[in-house]
């Protein structure tokens, strides 16, 4: 890096001077420019059931934050995983528990190693939504080879301070809840919700669908997978929900709207989430992560 | 008709695989079976033979209904239909529907004999081939099976084909189209199996619901021609994702205004197709010949074909940066090294300056002054009104980029590879910041920081006393503006990526492959990107997703940057004409032809745009 700043005052031309004797250090992450004052941290709440009807849970959640404090200070760093298993027989918890190990080890490896090496974005990293997007390839590689007839929905969010980055497969959901209004992030790849985004079906009829478990893409499928994803910034005294449909499907946007909205702590929004699916008939597994930013 | 099946079979005498007639077999002391010509759900298509000329060999095709409804009355029913069917079919006469001969029913199974087609599905010819059909062959057909929908549909009833796809559309020895398996089995049923929602992939959405009417046959027609132009099966990809795969995108061949057409046709909401196939037919007749797109016949298509401007003023040489408004003037540079003031309602000049070298870099308004770069290596400010030199900042190099004006500073970069910060009231350097190449993207500034891109390939982020915040190289140099919008900064690179980074942080959180170098500064409005990449096409992003949302193919390179103004995306593109779309839609709203080659960004003020072409014009157009 050959960099020859000239700093606040106007000097004369005469006193630049060469190039070789003004190089930034490459070494100092942000050169001379201190970290933003107020830097974010993430808090994040985790819960998941298996509900009152199934004998055994095919969701998985994973949750990863790191933070590096102090004057050289790292970007709040967090990996939010939730995934819902499919294909009966106990292999609907293997392919989901597979697809969440498998995009971690991914993400952990490609974006959270290399960070932590040379402590600042790298300057030829991979995008996020592109590393998230492989990791996701890979866990359905791994789905497709390791649980025959297995699959999963998978939605992933990465957040490095209030910026979140989200790759989603299926019908779990995220949503972002902000100053009154909760609001679906992801489209369900599910025939019913195709049909009700097109107007051929109400939001009522849909939610009594005898094919509205039926999905169009998932996790573990053959051939090549189209993975959504979505770049979104979490609002201070805001709120992000994942969430599988054993919670969606139970719940009103209304009722999750103000209970995310209402809890104390994010950890408390999930577990009253969770029981709330549960009074309303806990008819599948139950599983939400709430992921906070703060000054 | 609940379950009409040709698994199931009767007699000892036939084979069992599949439950066919075993050829030989003769019906009705007159057909004789020689072969299976093809399978459908509920009934097979046999070649016969017709006994009656004992001296020719006169083919014919014998369609076989098998009714094993367990219901005495479903059974009734189902024959009635076929019955009432294959007499409106009787009754047809137009050359790409196939003659019927002849009704009987035997073995509880219903038979209609019909013209024998030599020829081929459409699915077999896309599937026996490895690249794209020609398009014009395909618009060829597409007019072809225009006319037989809407002789179908003429009928009173009108009849709806209702199961438009590639397997259902003969081409014969002659290459004519022919419309084979009409709907006698193909009464709508939903839910029924086998009809599962989402399988069909050519069946619009309302015909889920039971609806069908003409817009059903339009949206098949559709769907078939998506299909065989960009050999992409709808019965394998997600079910109505066919805005999602736009055409140009797998098969840039296709023109633009024909894959305009295929997609209105597959409208999710019927109201926003083509009403008929007449009205689809003449929409494609436009297109007709291939050999006159993108000439006039686009501009008639688009309703406003005579845009006269409002005034022209012509330069001594090229012009090509874009021009500025202020104080109700325009203010253009020019190669011939003069940089104009003109009157912005009548054109009328005002003053020239005079710099020492070609201007190429847009010049910047800002409170009572008027800032440009020059080739001269020197940055001039000059007053607005009287064009009278305030101040000049010499650099040591070309200067390409546009400069920037914020926090009582004129930021710019010139091809000493030297970002330099200068004092907007005296022109004296506050700072300067040396990158590794030539620097000839303009700065953005936001709140706290500043970017722009250089020919090293690095787009860098810096504070405002110009210490280094972050960088991010790219694969190629970059000449692309950066915008910023909502804390991510977006840019294009000559590796041909549109990037999205967090511009607090560095981190990259997508991008975007054009097919080549994106020279275009991009634009946001209304959570989408809008930019021009050098492949020739002008893209249209989502924000959010990083994804596309249209395309628009040019004639030429694009590489001027897009101005947005009320929905809609003003353009130039090499092939000399200034374009204007539907920001949402992507469609040509109109276009406008220079005599060159159109490299800037036009200016938009008092429903006046301003564009400027290197046939050394500057252009008023009303809006």
């Amino acid at each position: 890096m050959r960099f020859v700043r000239r700093l606040l005052a106007p000097r004369p031309a005469g006193l630049l001077r060469t190039r070789e004797e003004n190089r930034m250090d490459n070494r100092s992450p942000r050169g001379a420019a201190p970290a933003a004052a107020g830097a974010p941290h993430l808090r994040a709440g985790s819960a998941t059931h298996v509900g009152r009807v199934r004998t055994h849970n095919e969701d998985v959640l994973l949750t990863f934050t790191s933070e590096l404090q102090g004057d050289a200070a790292l970007d709040a760093f967090g990996l939010f995983i939730l995934a819902d298993g499919m294909g009966g027989h106990q292999s609907g918890e293997v392919a989901s528990s597979l697809a969440v190990r498998t995009v971690a080890r991914e993400v952990l490896e490609h974006v959270y190693t290399p960070y932590l090496i040379h402590g600042r974005p790298g300057t030829t990293q991979t995008p996020l939504a592109e590393a998230l997007t492989q990791a996701v390839d890979e866990a359905s590689k791994m789905v497709y080879n390791n649980v025959p007839g297995g699959g999963t929905t998978l939605t992933c969010l990465l957040v490095v301070n209030e910026r979140a980055v989200i790759a989603h497969v299926g019908d779990s959901r995220a949503y972002v809840y902000h100053d009154g209004l909760l609001r679906q992030i992801t489209k369900d790849h599910s025939y019913v919700d195709k049909l009700v985004e097109m107007g051929q079906l109400t939001a009522e009829e849909a939610a009594v669908h005898p094919q509205k478990n039926v999905l169009y893409r998932a996790v573990g499928q053959e051939g090549l997978l189209e993975v959504d994803t979505h770049v979104e910034t979490i609002p201070r005294r805001g709120r992000l929900l994942l969430c599988s449909d054993g919670l969606w499907g139970m719940l009103s946007d209304e009722e999750i709207a103000r209970i995310v909205s209402h809890a104390a702590t994010a950890q408390a929004a999930c577990n009253q989430l969770v029981d709330a699916a549960n009074e309303a008939g806990g008819r599948d597994n139950i599983t939400a992560i709430v992921v906070e930013v703060y000054a | 008709m609940s379950s009409l099946d040709t698994r199931h079979i009767g007699t000892e005498q036939e084979p069992v695989a599949g439950g066919t007639l075993a050829p030989g077999r003769v019906l009705q002391s007159r057909y004789e079976i020689r072969g299976v010509l093809g399978m459908g759900g509920f009934s097979a298509v046999y070649q016969a033979r017709d006994l009656r000329f004992p001296n020719v060999v006169k083919l014919c095709a014998v369609k076989e209904m098998v009714n094993h409804a367990p219901d005495p009355q479903m059974r009734e029913i189902a024959l009635q239909n076929f019955e009432r069917e294959a007499n409106i079919l009787a009754t047809l006469n137009h050359p790409a529907i196939p003659k019927v001969y002849d009704y009987f029913s035997e073995d509880n199974r219903a038979y209609l004999v019909m013209e024998f087609i030599d020829g081929r599905d459409l699915e077999a010819v896309i599937s026996d081939g490895t690249g794209f059909l020609p398009q014009d062959q395909i618009l060829a057909w597409a007019i072809q099976l225009c006319e037989v929908l809407a002789y179908l549909h003429s009928h009173s009833p009108p009849i709806i084909f209702r199961d438009m796809k590639p397997s259902n559309i003969m081409l014969d020895r002659h290459g004519q189209i022919r419309l084979i398996d009409f709907g006698i089995a193909k009464n709508f049923q939903p839910g029924q199996k086998g009809t599962m929602i989402g399988t069909e992939g050519y069946s619009p959405p309302e015909q889920y619901r039971g609806i069908a009417d003409q817009r059903t046959d339009v949206y098949g027609l559709g769907a078939t021609l998506h299909h065989l132009l960009s050999r992409q099966n709808p019965q394998v990809e997600p079910p109505f994702s066919f805005h999602e795969r736009p055409i140009p995108a797998v098969n840039p061949k296709v023109y633009p205004e024909f894959a305009q057409v295929v997609m209105r046709a597959l409208e999710y909401d019927p109201s926003r197709r083509y009403a008929s196939p007449e009205e689809m037919k003449r929409a494609l007749l436009v297109l007709k010949p291939a050999s006159k797109l993108g000439t006039a016949t686009i501009v008639s298509m688009a309703g406003s074909s005579d845009l006269t401007p409002l005034w022209t003023f012509t330069c001594e040489d090229e012009i090509r940066s874009g021009p500025a408004l202020g104080g109700g003037a325009v203010f253009v540079g020019a190669y011939d090294h003069n940089l104009y003031a003109l009157e912005a309602q009548s054109g009328k000049f005002l003053w020239k300056y005079a710099a020492a070298a070609g201007i190429a870099s847009t010049p910047c308004v800002a409170e009572d002054r008027v800032l440009f770069g020059s080739q001269d290596r020197v940055l001039y400010c000059v007053n607005m009104q009287t064009g009278r030199l305030q101040w000049t900042c010499p650099s040591n190099g070309k200067i390409f980029s546009s400069p920037r004006v914020k926090f009582n500073h004129v930021f710019f970069g010139a091809d000493d590879g030297v970002l330099y910060a200068v004092n907007f009231q005296t022109g004296r350097v506050a700072w300067k910041v040396q990158a590794e190449a030539e620097i000839r993207s303009s700065v953005c500034v936001g709140d706290e920081e500043i970017f722009f891109g250089s020919s090293d390939g690095y787009i860098y982020a810096l504070d405002i006393r110009g210490a280094l915040r972050w960088r991010y190289r790219t694969k190629r140099a970059i000449v692309s503006s950066p915008a910023l919008h909502d804390d991510i900064l977006y840019v294009g690179s000559d590796d041909a990526n549109v990037y999205a980074i967090d511009a607090r942080s560095g981190w990259v959180v997508w991008r975007f492959r054009t097919g080549k170098a994106v020279w275009s500064s991009p634009v946001i409005s209304e959570s989408q990107l809008h930019v021009g990449s050098v492949d020739g096409n002008v893209y249209a992003l989502d924000i959010r997703t990083g994804r596309e949302v249209w395309r628009y193919a040019t004639e030429g390179q694009v590489t001027a940057s897009p101005a947005v103004h009320d929905g809609v995306v003003y353009i130039g593109s090499v092939d000399q004409s200034l374009y204007s779309l539907d920001a949402h839609t992507g469609s040509l709203r109109w276009r406008f032809r220079t005599s060159g080659p159109i490299t800037s960004v036009p200016a938009i003020g008092g429903d006046i745009l301003y564009v400027t072409s290197t046939d050394r014009q500057v252009y008023a157009l009303p809006i």
